[in-house]
């Protein structure tokens, strides 16, 4: 896939693993393995992109006698996500468009 | 590799990257371990989980930007004496040049990798203008009534618009790959000031 593609679907990705509730690096990776894999040096430079873009904050919460920083999503990061919605109707009805072509010439 | 000997190793890696930004990403990645330990695994298995050293520091550089890494090489270790202040004065006639020079280099390389870019559009776009040209100026001639001058300029335009269209898509290419390799040189250049 495109790279350039690829990363802002990323972003994307990890907005909606902390959409309902607050959640940290590694349970935000487990969530999303099942559908892209996501390895944990990719991950860290998004987290931080998006920390910068205010569209996430961190805090620090004590677990097992450390410290595990947990994210927790702002609203620009939710209106990120519905902006993806809306894009994503249209990506959509331009592929049906050009399924639709590729039907018809069979 | 164990935890501490990965964090230490880490650490070592990326001397010269600001402090703060150095912590941030320890603590990420110790993070990442420990979890992944209470899951069951074990520290080294949990360090081989990561991946590549390299591309762990090529990911964290890629976050830290140029200025900031050159103003972390470039802050005193210690406050400046008094001597020291006095000598950085009367030293801007030589050090105030070289980092103009050294920025204008910056930026000419910057400039350069967009200038070429840009000349190789331009150049498919006067060879596809020259075709658009040479077959209007055909008709002219078909008006005259040379017949052999007309299918020869028309046959050479509609060759040079068939070439621009196929450059355009090779062009575009090319375009990617200097992107790449652009991005690929500041992450090496960035790679130079972590190093001691």
């Amino acid at each position: 896939m495109d790279i350039q593609l690829k990363r802002g679907l990323l972003d994307v990705c990890v907005l909606a693993a902390i959409k309902n509730e607050d959640s940290y690096g590694y349970q935000i990776i487990k969530d999303m393995k099942p559908y892209v894999e996501i390895s944990e040096s990719t991950l860290y430079p998004i987290l931080r992109r998006l920390e910068k873009a205010e569209m996430l904050t961190v805090r620090s919460a004590e677990h097992n006698g450390r410290l595990r920083k947990y994210y927790h999503i702002e609203e620009a990061g939710l209106k990120r996500i519905e902006d993806f919605k809306e894009e994503w109707k249209e990506i959509m009805s331009i592929y049906s468009f050009v399924t639709r072509e590729e039907h018809s010439n069979e | 590799m164990n935890k501490s000997e990965f964090l230490a190793a880490l650490r070592e890696k990326l001397n010269g990257v600001p402090e703060e930004d150095i912590n941030k990403s320890l603590d990420f990645y110790e993070e990442m371990i420990d979890d992944r330990v209470e899951d069951g695994m074990s520290e080294e298995e949990a360090v081989e989980a990561l991946g590549s050293m390299e591309e762990i520091i090529a990911q964290i550089l890629s976050e830290v930007s140029l200025p900031k890494l050159v103003k972390e090489k470039v802050k005193p270790k210690q406050s400046l004496k008094a001597w020291e202040i006095v000598l950085i004065v009367l030293g801007a006639p030589i050090w105030v040049p070289l980092v103009f020079s050294i920025c204008s280099v910056v930026l000419s390389a910057y400039l350069t990798v967009w200038i070429m870019i840009i000349s190789l559009y331009a150049t498919d776009l006067a060879i596809a203008l020259s075709g658009l040209a040479l077959t209007t100026m055909a008709f002219v001639s078909l008006v005259q009534g040379n017949f052999a001058i007309f299918g020869m300029m028309f046959g050479c335009g509609l060759v040079l618009m068939g070439i621009s269209i196929l450059l355009f898509f090779g062009f575009n290419q090319v375009m990617k790959g200097i992107l790449w390799l652009s991005k690929k040189i500041l992450i090496g250049i960035k790679g130079l000031f972590i190093k001691k």
